[in-house]
């Protein structure tokens, strides 16, 4: 088990792409650390320079108190998962289990120990001489780990490991992989871009986009507390409602000609300045009858089950609200909305950065 | 699901097929059956009749001793142009493979000596290794090598083997790249971070699935060097010296043509094409089947 700890890292293509401009990352040993973004935003780079794949065109990558920057991958101590699963084609289930140990002239007895293991933790016994194409898209996943897990490395790295499963068999490895992660006590970095992943395996979530981190932090400080308009709408199924929002006295915002209490937005704003006002779909509330709130024009209604998306206005600006069903009454037009003031969050409209009343750096601390 | 194209004319399919027919039946089974039929009868000395005499010509054959001897020449030659081609190939083209870069030009240079005629092949590696003559045999005569296989039957098989695996190389080299580029990046990433180092990663994940385009190409070359290198063994030595270089192909060739013995050489061809239909049918029947895994 190891610290792994990126430091400034730069990957620069042959033909001069920039695929990840400096990137530092701690991750603690035992950490399960997801990566994650749209496409292209240098994910799967980044890992396969903590592999050894890709070589590192500036800064540092450790492995515990190793510089790993010119080992090759297999002396790395690591294991990596890939999305096609890279399993051996012409190899039994068993074979490709046990050729990381093989070609580590582990004993004989010593390997048939860990690959049956290995397979028993995995469910795979029954299909060890199997070969991969014999075997469902599920088990071929489940092999795939089980090459990893047998050779007790440093370091998982998982390159998307779940995204050519069907949704009902994703959410049931997705749990599987967090039990045996926790269960194995290995250091983990996850690359994906599905946002409802990140937040449940994580316990440090890298929010990555054009070669950079917009944020790093638990998946509730990112989900609590964006530091950026990108990782606001980035985060969270439905995305973040952005309106456009003018800045009021007293830490109040005016959007859409009503005013809120912005509880975090910094106190030094000039008063008129336009920004973007942030607000989740799922922390609007329906006013009490009576009570005053912001007016929001119902369009049309999406039902989910348990709960259901009304989509329509605040002012000139879009907005959608998830409420559990039956919230509202059929055929309602418009309700009042009442909006906690922390639930409020402000981002300046050039930047996209948080206006928040503490420091950026204070608030990385915390 | 069935994919058929559907004629509404009953003609125009046959029509169609005619030209590709009529070449097969002209060029192919009408010499083919020419020859078996051939094989059966004896011509008299002046070549003006001839007469059936059954099995006669096969018996003869089967009783010559040359005629095992050729066999054994034609045995040494495909083994060590089927093994030098296939391996040297397959060194180019992992090295091409490695090269993105620059990979066409050098894949263009190395596609040329497929587009040469067989003839001017063998006219060049003879120009190049002839003892007085050429840059390559000047060079071994001067090093005191003694070299001449316009005399030497061993130098003369191995002037031929080398000019025959050169010839092929260029046609394997573009499969076996082929094939190299179809194994998955990742599969090749994943040994590596398993702990294979270059050598054992080639042995165990590489050439393990190449197999099917290797076992395709073995068979491929055999027949090459049985049939197509008549050419390059004219060219060169012309079977000889004292018919060092007589394959089976060749010795149809020079007892029929040259020898005047029409049935005895005929009886040569359907024995050789017996064996390239039973290659060929190992070939399908393991290609179709995808050989391995
Ligand atoms: N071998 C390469 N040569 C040049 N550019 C590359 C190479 N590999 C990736 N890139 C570029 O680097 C950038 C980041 O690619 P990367 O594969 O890391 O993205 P990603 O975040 O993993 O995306 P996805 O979610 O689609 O897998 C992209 O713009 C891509 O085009
Ligand atoms: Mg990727």
């Amino acid at each position: 088990m190891a610290v792994v700890t990126l430091k400034d890292v730069r990957k620069v293509y042959a033909g001069g792409v920039e695929a990840v401009k400096g990137v530092s990352i701690d991750i603690p040993d035992g950490g399960f650390c997801v990566l994650v973004g749209p496409s292209g935003c240098g994910k799967s780079t980044l890992l396969r320079m903590v592999a050894g794949l890709e070589t590192i065109s500036s800064g540092e990558v450790a492995i515990g108190d190793r510089v790993v920057n010119d080992i090759e991958p297999a002396e790395r101590d690591i294991a990596m998962v890939f999305q096609n699963y890279a399993l051996y084609p012409h190899m039994s289930v068993y074979d490709n289990i046990a050729y990381g140990l093989r070609n580590r002239k582990t004993p004989k007895d010593e390997i048939d120990r860990r690959v049956q293991e290995a397979a028993r933790i995995l469910a795979i016994e029954p299909f060890l001489q199997r070969k991969p194409r014999a075997l469902s898209g599920g088990q071929r996943q489940r092999v795939a780990m089980g090459r990893a897990i047998v050779r007790k490395p440093q370091v998982f790295l998982f390159d998307e490991p779940l995204s050519n499963l069907d949704a009902k068999l994703r959410v049931q490895m997705r749990v599987e992989i967090k039990k045996l992660q926790r269960a194995l006590g290995v250091t983990s970095i996850y690359v994906t871009h599905d946002q409802v992943e990140a937040m449940t395996l994580s316990d440090k979530l890298v929010v990555m986009s054009g070669g950079q981190v917009e944020q790093v932090g638990t998946p509730t400080e990112v989900y609590r507390r964006p530091e950026t308009r990108f990782v606001a709408t980035f985060i969270g199924s439905p995305p973040m409602n952005i309106l456009p929002g003018v800045v009021e006295t007293d830490g109040r915002v005016s959007v859409g000609g009503q005013s809120l209490a912005a509880a975090d937005m910094a106190t030094d704003l000039k008063p008129g300045l336009a920004v973007d006002v942030g607000i989740r779909p799922e922390e609007a509330e329906i006013a009490a009858p009576g009570v005053a709130g912001c007016a929001f024009a119902i369009d049309f209604v999406e039902e989910l089950g348990a709960t259901e998306l009304l989509h329509g206005t605040i002012g000139e600006g879009a907005f959608v609200l998830q409420v559990p069903t039956g919230s509202v009454p059929n055929g309602t037009k418009q309700v009042a909305l009442t909006i906690a003031p922390n639930c409020v969050h402000v981002f300046d409209r050039e930047t996209g950065k948080r206006l928040s009343r503490r420091p950026a750096e204070a608030s990385k601390a915390a | 699901m069935e994919k058929r194209s559907v004629y509404t004319n009953k003609l125009l399919p046959y029509l169609l097929l005619a030209p590709q027919l009529v070449i097969t039946l002209v060029f192919f089974y009408w010499p083919a059956s020419q020859a078996v039929w051939m094989s059966f009868r004896i011509e008299d000395a002046f070549g003006i009749s001839t007469e059936f005499v059954g099995f006669e010509n096969y018996v003869t054959l089967f009783g010559q001793r040359s005629y095992y001897e050729s066999m054994w020449t034609t045995l040494v030659f495909s083994l060590a142009v089927t093994i030098l081609a296939m391996s040297f190939s397959l060194l180019l083209a992992v090295m091409a493979d490695k090269q993105i870069r620059g990979g066409s030009v050098y894949r263009t240079l190395l596609i040329w000596p497929y587009a040469v005629a067989p003839a001017i092949a063998g006219v060049l590696w003879l120009f190049m290794f002839q003892p007085s003559l050429g840059m390559i045999g000047r060079g071994l005569i001067a090093a005191g090598v003694p070299w001449n296989p316009m005399l030497n039957g061993d130098h003369a098989l191995l002037l031929v083997i080398l000019a025959a695996a050169w010839k092929q190389i260029s046609y394997n080299f573009l499969f076996f790249l082929a094939g190299l580029q179809s194994i998955p990046k990742s599969l090749i990433e994943a040994a590596a971070i398993d702990g294979a180092k270059p050598a054992r990663r080639f042995w165990t994940i590489i050439f393990p699935m190449l197999s099917p385009t290797t076992f395709f190409l073995l068979v491929v070359n055999i027949v090459y060097v049985f049939f197509d290198t008549f050419g390059i063994i004219d060219a060169i030595t012309h079977g000889g010296p004292a018919k060092a270089t007589e394959t089976l192909v060749f010795k149809v060739y020079s007892d029929g043509r040259l020898g005047g013995d029409l049935g005895g050489s005929a009886a040569q061809s359907v024995v050789l094409m017996v064996i390239v239909i039973a290659l060929t049918a190992i070939q399908f029947r393991y290609v179709e089947r995808k050989v391995t895994y």
